[in-house]
């Protein structure tokens, strides 16, 4: 009836795993509890859980992208405590437990706190962006959410019920296999993945859709704002990577599952196959976390330089050929598994070409800084400060693309620190420039820029002091994944890494505290022009928070910084003659619903539990037929009420709120020459 | 209520739009499905010879049943064919006649299928026997298993056109759903190509 | 309206007729063994692109000129990723194989 769930599934064997259990069981019931206290679960349900509002369904992404960091974060904080104290000693994590550790630690970062982060920031801010209304399928939208949503769920219930893969994130074969891990921990893995990945893809698809359909009148491709630019490649990216993840999780699930033999030791299995596939996904997934990042640093290093992006271009072009060429290395990431050297030459030889356009992004935004006129906002400070640190992992990356170096440094803690030093400052600045520069366009209120730099500050120093002593360890021999160790030198450094940890969580800490201060004084930084920073693109030119159709008369672009542009030419607040009626999908339950039941599915597949699977399935079939026959998904705001909507907003605006642009009259042809400064 | 009219058009227009962008989407999608379909394909080319010294490809392929359920699938596409050729004239009852025949070659094919595959295991050689075998009956069975959802999507849009008739977004969906059939149609070309034919030499 | 319905006709049956010839050479070599060698994999292989090629214009409708640009782009784009994807993989496992014999 259950499967292979019995009492046994319940973490009774550690007191750590317990206490893992305990808090995560605690903080669902206290969230349960908070929301029934308030009676908000109406409210919720209507208004957020069914919404197909891009901006809702972006907002809910990075809910989850930050609780999923904190989760995440405190494996990384386990890992650094453990190895700190693990001299000759048994630290105090069972290696089992410690394993589960990096392996959760792994997947919850990449697939639930930078993907759903990245698309909840894409949701908010891109349909706006082309001046759109919404997303080209607002209800696919909804179902991709909550399928990121499901997948996130079985990684948090794997901590109470069962237990997590003890394989790694990649989770190679055979040990991922059944013979060496019978237990539901890879399942867990795995059912994750699939979900949350057929998830990603059908938000890929639809933000190409979007992007390549929906674009306002005027908004030709190289005018697009690069973060949009970003997004379009990404998504391309997401639509033709994430189904390499798809087969080979599906073909491991079946080995476990069904008792195949694609990756078996015996019977005719080639287990170096899965690393071939897997990184096929993997190595473009780097690019998918990545380059939306690039964009927001482009966006954010334009505004606060007060200038126009230097080689605009060139960007589009450096981004497009990192995408393309993001699917052609993808063996750098197993050079060690024994090709000849012709093969391995190709991909070392591509992987370093890759090198070539980011250099090219870098001088491009240091050139945008150039005599321009830099307010250190946060959202600059994390540009600036991700600029200096990329550069070094970019510097490690090209040494680790050497496949002689690379079979010194393989799985040693340097590749751990190199790949740390792109995702952390590469994507997770990038994602914080984001929520500090795109939060008052959200919520209607700027966010405390004490506080933020603040958190920049600990993260930075953290970020250097964790991960630098693990550049050093690597060349003294450390593996990565160590839960003990017998060399007395490795100790001093770890316990600085270690030490950095603690100051990351600091940053955190400051990050809380900057929302909380933020929301408690929202009233005094209120931002009513709905353009805080005298920003350069269209996502400005709506309300903060925005009105639920975006643009109430489609806007029509003439240039790039379509934004920029309608405020000098003094056009920006102006009411249109006439609005008009606007169509808008409903909202539906469908998406949770599909979502919830994803999850079952998910979680019964790992379980065994066949007949819960298929009924999960079969309710899921009957939700997509309803959705497919249904022809009445739309309905009409009407142009009265669009009209008061957009007259409140107008009426609160007023002379004193409006930038002064003056400054601004380009000098010159109005082509992105650099502007004179202040006389 | 005057306006009830405009609000009709109004909403017409945006669904015109919406289905335009749908299409362009579901193009996208099969894409994506036919990046599956190469990496299954490359699956099974690595794992073809690791049979484990269980039955080989020539001890299980019937080059006959695979002609067979060839025969099958292209005619289908021919009927498909002729279902939109009927829908473009506005023809309701032609539709779902064509559609119907498209149905019962599909299934046509799915029996075949499962006969093939029921009498490989009946003879010991499974999935579970090899490498060879795994690969083979993933691949093959994806897309058995995406015929089998053509099929349902036949059933549904019999249904659709019986019902609602040929309203614009039907045609859509029939639209869409002629582009899967097609699509599958070129993924078997693939399958007998790299399977069958290099199986039995 | 008739004349296009005529010619949509016309076109299905091309397409069909052309996809018979196209499959039926490879069966039949292969069947009757007419061919051996690697000439018969050449032969299979290229009667399978100009088979899909076949599908794609005439029961797909592809057309450089009415098919719309993002179409043909995202075609081409999966065809580059399948060839980089399937060669490369191809590529890399054929060589370790051949290292491991």
């Amino acid at each position: 009836m259950l499967g292979r769930l019995t009492i046994d599934a319940i973490p009774l064997y550690s007191w750590v795993a317990m206490g893992g259990a305990a808090v995560t069981v605690g903080g669902g019931l206290a969230v349960f509890l908070l929301i029934t206290y308030l009676r908000a679960w109406k409210v919720l349900w209507t208004d957020w859980l069914t919404s197909v509002d891009h901006k809702k369904i972006g907002i809910m992404y990075v809910v989850l992208a930050l609780v999923m960091l904190v989760r995440g974060f405190v494996d990384a904080l386990m890992m650094r405590a453990q190895q700190a104290i693990a001299l000759n000693s048994e630290g105090y994590l069972p290696p089992e437990h410690f394993e589960q550790i990096f392996s959760s630690h792994g997947t919850i970062m990449i697939f639930f706190v930078a993907m759903p982060f990245l698309t909840g920031l894409i949701n908010i801010i891109v349909p706006q962006q082309i001046g759109a209304r919404d997303v080209a399928f607002p209800f696919l939208n909804s179902v991709s959410l909550w399928m990121t949503a499901a997948g996130a769920g079985l990684v948090l219930i794997s901590l109470a019920v069962g237990k997590f893969s003890t394989a790694g994130w990649t989770g190679y074969p055979p040990y991922s296999g059944i013979d060496y891990n019978p237990g539901v921990g890879v399942d867990y893995w795995l059912w994750a993945l699939i979900v949350s990945g057929v998830g990603s893809t059908a938000s890929g698809i639809n933000f190409i859709v979007t992007i390549v359909k929906n674009r306002c009148p005027g908004m030709t491709y190289m005018r697009m704002p690069m973060f949009t630019w970003t997004t379009l490649c990404i998504s391309i990216l997401i639509a033709f990577a994430f189904p390499a993840l798809t087969v080979v999780a599906a073909q491991l699930a079946l080995d476990r599952t069904l008792g195949f033999h694609f990756f078996t030791n015996g019977d005719g299995g080639n287990m170096m196959l899965f690393a071939n596939l897997l990184w096929i996904w993997g190595h473009p997934e780097v690019y998918i976390l990545i380059l939306p990042a690039f964009g927001i640093f482009s966006e954010v290093v334009a505004t606060f330089s007060r200038k126009r992006l230097f080689g605009y271009t060139s960007l589009v072009y450096a981004t497009a050929c990192i995408a393309i060429l993001s699917f052609t290395v993808w063996l750098h990431h197993f050079f060690t598994m024994g090709s000849s050297a012709n093969v391995n030459a190709v991909f070392g030889i591509a992987t370093m070409i890759i090198a070539v356009p980011t250099g090219v992004k870098i001088f491009d935004w240091m050139f945008t800084m150039y005599r321009g006129r830099i307010e250190f906002h946060p959202s600059m400070v994390f540009t600036i400060g991700f600029m200096v640190t990329f550069v070094i992992g970019g510097v490690t990356g090209v040494l680790l693309a050497l496949p002689p170096a690379d079979y010194l440094m393989h799985n040693s803690t340097f590749l751990v620190a190199h790949f740390h030093n792109m995702l952390i400052p590469g994507a997770l600045f990038g994602y914080f420039a984001g929520l500090n520069y795109w939060f008052p366009k959200a919520f209607g209120f700027k966010l405390d820029a004490k506080w933020g730099i603040r958190s920049f500050w600990f993260w930075i120093i953290g970020f250097y002091l964790a991960f630098m002593p693990l550049y050093v360890l690597g060349f003294m021999g450390m593996s990565r994944r160590m839960e003990h160790y017998a060399d007395p030198n490795w100790q001093p450094y770890l316990i600085v890494a270690a030490l950095g940890a603690v100051c990351v969580l600091c940053g955190i800490v400051c990050i809380a505290i900057q929302l909380y201060v933020s929301a408690k004084n929202w009233g005094s930084a209120r931002d009513v022009t709905g353009d805080p920073w005298n920003g350069r693109t269209l996502e400005w030119a709506t309300a903060s928070p925005p009105a639920p159709y975006n643009f109430a008369v489609l806007p029509e672009v003439r240039d790039i910084d379509a934004f920029h542009e309608m405020k000098l030419g003094g056009v920006a607040y102006l009411p249109p003659g006439r609005y008009e009626d606007i169509v808008m999908p409903k909202s539906s339950g469908l998406g949770p619903i599909l979502g919830a039941l994803s999850f079952v599915l998910g979680f019964a597949m790992v379980w065994y539990i066949w007949w819960l699977a298929a009924v999960a399935f079969v309710l899921a079939l009957v939700c997509v037929g309803i959705r497919a026959s249904d022809d009445n998904t739309d309905f009409v705001l009407p142009a009265a009420e669009v009209a008061k909507i957009e007259a409140e907003r107008l009426g609160q605006v007023t002379e004193a709120d409006m930038h002064d642009m003056r400054d601004f009259q380009p000098i010159g042809p109005a082509s992105g020459a650099p502007l004179a400064g202040r006389v | 209520m005057a306006d009830s009219a405009q609000v009709a058009e109004l909403l017409e227009h945006e669904e015109k739009k919406s289905l335009e962008s749908r299409e362009f989407g579901f193009w996208v999608y099969l894409m994506t499905d036919a990046i599956i379909f190469a990496l299954l394909f490359a699956s099974y080319v690595v794992l073809s010879k690791n049979s484990a010294a269980g039955p080989t490809s020539n001890d299980l392929f019937d080059l006959g049943h695979t002609a067979g359920e060839t025969v099958l699938l292209l005619v289908s596409s021919l009927t498909f064919g002729l279902a939109t050729i009927a829908m473009a004239a506005g023809q309701s009852g032609r539709v779902v006649q064509w559609l119907f025949v498209t149905l019962l070659l599909g299934l046509g094919f799915l029996a075949m299928e499962m006969v093939e595959f029921y009498g490989m295991i009946a003879k010991g050689a499974g999935p579970g026997t090899s490498g060879f075998l795994s690969a083979f009956f993933t691949l093959v069975g994806t897309h058995g298993l995406h015929v089998a959802f053509g099929s349902l999507g036949i059933c549904v849009m019999i249904g659709q056109v019986l019902i609602k008739g040929l309203t614009l977004p039907v045609r859509s969906r029939l639209l869409r759903l002629g582009l899967f059939w097609h699509f599958l149609d070129i993924v078997w070309i693939g399958i007998f190509s790299v399977v069958y034919l290099p199986g039995v030499m | 309206m008739d004349h296009s319905t005529e010619r949509n006709l016309s076109t299905y049956l091309t397409g069909f007729a052309l996809a018979v010839i196209l499959t039926a050479i490879p069966f039949a070599l292969v069947w009757g063994g007419l061919l051996t060698g690697p000439a018969v994999y050449v032969v299979i292989a290229v009667a399978a692109v100009i088979q899909v090629l076949v599908h794609l214009v005439f029961f797909l409708h592809l057309n450089l000129k009415s098919t719309p640009a993002e179409n043909l782009f995202f075609l081409v784009f999966a065809a580059v990723l399948i060839f980089i994807m399937v060669g490369g993989s191809l590529w890399i496992m054929m060589d370790l194989h051949h290292r491991m014999m």
